[in-house]
């Protein structure tokens, strides 16, 4: 591509030079040969008419005394005049008087439309130049002379002019046509050498290359500015490759420092969940025991304050167990994969009837319901929703859960919908905060961390979760992953 | 070494007394009166089955009917006991049934990957223990049969 326009350019000035060349030249020759075309005709006018008078006088005495064949023999002296084609004396009444032709072809007038009174008429006739005089002796009329003169002389010379002139024009445009390489040369090889080192650099991306070798003055200051535009991509150049560098050396230092602190977290909820059930376990287990072997003598008060301990460590339990799994999910890693939500609500489903076979509820599942996300967090989500939508319709008679799908603003939104005991929307802000409950541990049990454990999952995954209730009119939970 | 049920010995390789004291009451509870040696770190486990130490005076051909491997143990852990068990050609093959606590998908599988029978999981609520226990016992003691001892070494 480079490549085109420099020679473009080249012939443009090769083109240029010989225009130049050439018009001026056209211009000189011309002016020239018009010169010669005026001067020649009005020498060879003048010639004609001298030629006439003398003529004309020498005729005078032949006309006077009409000595015809004297005035033939001075017309016949314009032999010597190879331009004249014809001649011819007229009495003064226009009759031919004395002839003389150069060929035997040549015509004269007639005379018979000769005026009287004419003087040195000019005309063109056949590619000849005729003139017309009248002769006088002691101012009255003597007669006519008529010559006839080709122009050979004159065409002549201008063939002549114009042969010189092409001569002339074909060296010079040799000359310019060798200037304009020698121009070419000067003006272009830096150019090119320019375009050249360009090209070098684009392709290798190599910006410690510069531009040099002999330049003209005016193209002395675009290579340099080129030379440190160069400089200057180099350095930027530079300056950026340690940015990257500098960027990646943090990107690892985190990375590093974040894998350090997820193992710390990974071992102290390891750690925790076993070094706080072991106490649970001998709570739970001596209780039990002194309720077994002691019991009978124990009233019912204190029979019960020991199930109320039992209870309560069952509860602390389960929050162990939950917060567990509420750091599990935020450390684990996502996969993604397309997961059919419809069969996994089923399944979900079909446990909670297993575990409480007493309990009728319908359950409304959309099919082929799916979604792209990590198969084993979106069964702890769907466990979590749907558990709490089993667990709040326990108190009712019946019961109906839904799940399924909508389309919300052009995107698809998960629902799980019951019409249990649902929740006072006031308190809506509340719902998804760790360890919050909307309803007493008595009406039902509940650790307050699955909803929070599903907003994790869900935010996890890049979606949203809401939800929408009327108190004792079921609830309904939107999300999106 | 006795033929009946009730002469296999149970080794319960525990560290937490409380634990210790619930385990052995919930196997009482299931009527499961082998005796059972308790010990109380790794160290001390490995010593009884190869009859070193504190046990040197142990006969080598009375081995375990089954092994209760707590992981969490003090100085050597659980994994480590049951790599040394497996190694061993004299205790390669007595079933080692791990209770603990933990239910982490890592620990389940380095159990059965360094030879564990079977990973059982100990509930907080005691009463479910006792469940456990005794169909553990039941199990391992009445329905499964053992491999034979090697003779000789």
């Amino acid at each position: 591509m480079t490549q085109g326009s420099a020679s473009s350019l080249s012939r443009k000035l090769t083109r240029l030079n010989l225009l130049v060349t050439a018009t001026g030249l056209l211009l000189a020759c011309a002016a020239f040969v018009t010169y010669d075309f005026v001067s020649i005709r009005r020498a060879l006018l003048n010639n004609l008419s001298i030629q006439a008078q003398v003529l004309g006088s020498s005729s005078v005495a032949a006309l006077v005394f009409n000595d015809q064949p004297s005035a033939e023999i001075t017309l016949a002296a314009l032999r010597a005049a190879p331009n004249v084609v014809a001649a011819a004396l007229y009495a003064p009444d226009g009759s031919p008087f004395a002839v003389y032709r150069r060929d035997a072809a040549a015509g004269v007038p007639s005379g018979a439309e000769i005026a009287p009174g004419v003087r040195e008429k000019l005309w063109y006739e056949r590619d000849d130049v005729m003139l017309m005089d009248s002769i006088e002796f002691k101012g009255k009329p003597a007669g006519f002379i008529f010559i006839e003169s080709d122009l050979e002389v004159f065409w002549a010379a201008i063939r002549r002019y114009l042969s010189i002139s092409m001569c002339v024009l074909g060296g010079s445009l040799l000359v310019a046509v060798g200037s304009s390489t020698q121009l070419r040369r000067e003006i272009l090889r830096p150019i090119e050498a320019l375009a050249e080192v360009t090209r070098q650099i684009a392709q290798e991306r190599n910006y410690a290359l510069r531009a040099g070798g002999d330049t003209p003055a005016e193209l002395t200051a675009l290579v340099d500015s080129f030379n440190e535009m160069l400089a200057q991509i180099e350095r930027r150049d530079s300056a950026l490759q340690e940015a990257r560098d500098e960027l990646e050396r943090r990107v690892e230092l985190r990375t590093a420092e974040l894998a350090a602190a997820n193992k710390e977290l990974e071992s102290f909820s390891y750690s925790v969940s076993h070094d706080l059930r072991a106490p649970l376990r001998s709570i739970d287990g001596f209780s039990l025991a002194l309720l077994q072997d002691y019991g009978d003598s124990l009233d019912a008060e204190a029979r019960g304050y020991f199930e109320r301990i039992r209870a309560a460590t069952r509860r602390m339990g389960a929050l162990i167990e939950d917060m567990l799994n509420l750091a599990r999910v935020a450390r684990a890693e996502l996969r993604r994969e397309r997961v059919n939500l419809s069969a996994m609500a089923h399944t979900v489903l079909a446990e909670l009837q297993r575990s409480d076979g007493s309990r009728a509820v319908e359950c409304v599942i959309e099919e082929s319901v799916e979604a792209e996300g990590d198969p084993r967090l979106l069964r702890v989500a769907m466990d979590n929703l749907l558990g709490n939508a089993w667990k709040y319709t326990s108190k009712h008679a019946s019961a109906r859960i839904e799940f399924g799908q909508i389309r919300k603003n052009g995107s698809r939104v998960f629902f799980v919908r019951d019409d249990g005991a649902g929740f006072d929307p006031a308190y809506a802000g509340k719902l998804f905060g760790a360890f919050q409950r909307l309803h007493g541990s008595t009406e039902f049990a509940g650790t307050g961390v699955g909803l929070a454990t599903v907003q994790r999952i869900v935010t996890r995954h890049g979606g949203k979760i809401w939800a929408e209730a009327q108190v004792e009119e079921g609830a309904t939970f939107y999300f999106t992953v | 070494m006795g033929d009946s049920v009730a002469d296999q010995v149970i080794l319960l390789v525990e560290d937490n007394p409380d634990d210790e004291a619930l385990t052995l009451r919930a196997l009482k509870k299931n009527q499961i009166l082998n005796e059972v040696v308790v010990a109380r770190d790794g160290a001390e486990a490995l010593q009884f089955l190869f009859c070193e130490g504190a046990y040197a005076n142990r006969n080598p051909d009375e081995m375990p009917q089954l092994i209760l491997l707590d992981l969490k143990l003090p100085k050597m852990d659980g994994f480590e006991v049951l790599r040394r068990v497996r190694a061993n050609p004299r205790t390669r093959l007595l079933p080692v049934v791990i209770l603990t606590t933990s239910n982490e998908e890592r620990d389940r599988i380095a159990g059965y990957d360094l030879g564990a029978n079977s990973y059982v999981r100990k509930p907080v609520e005691f009463g479910e223990f006792v469940h456990a226990v005794k169909h553990l016992g039941l199990y391992w003691l009445l329905l499964n049969q053992n491999a034979p001892l090697p003779r000789g070494a």
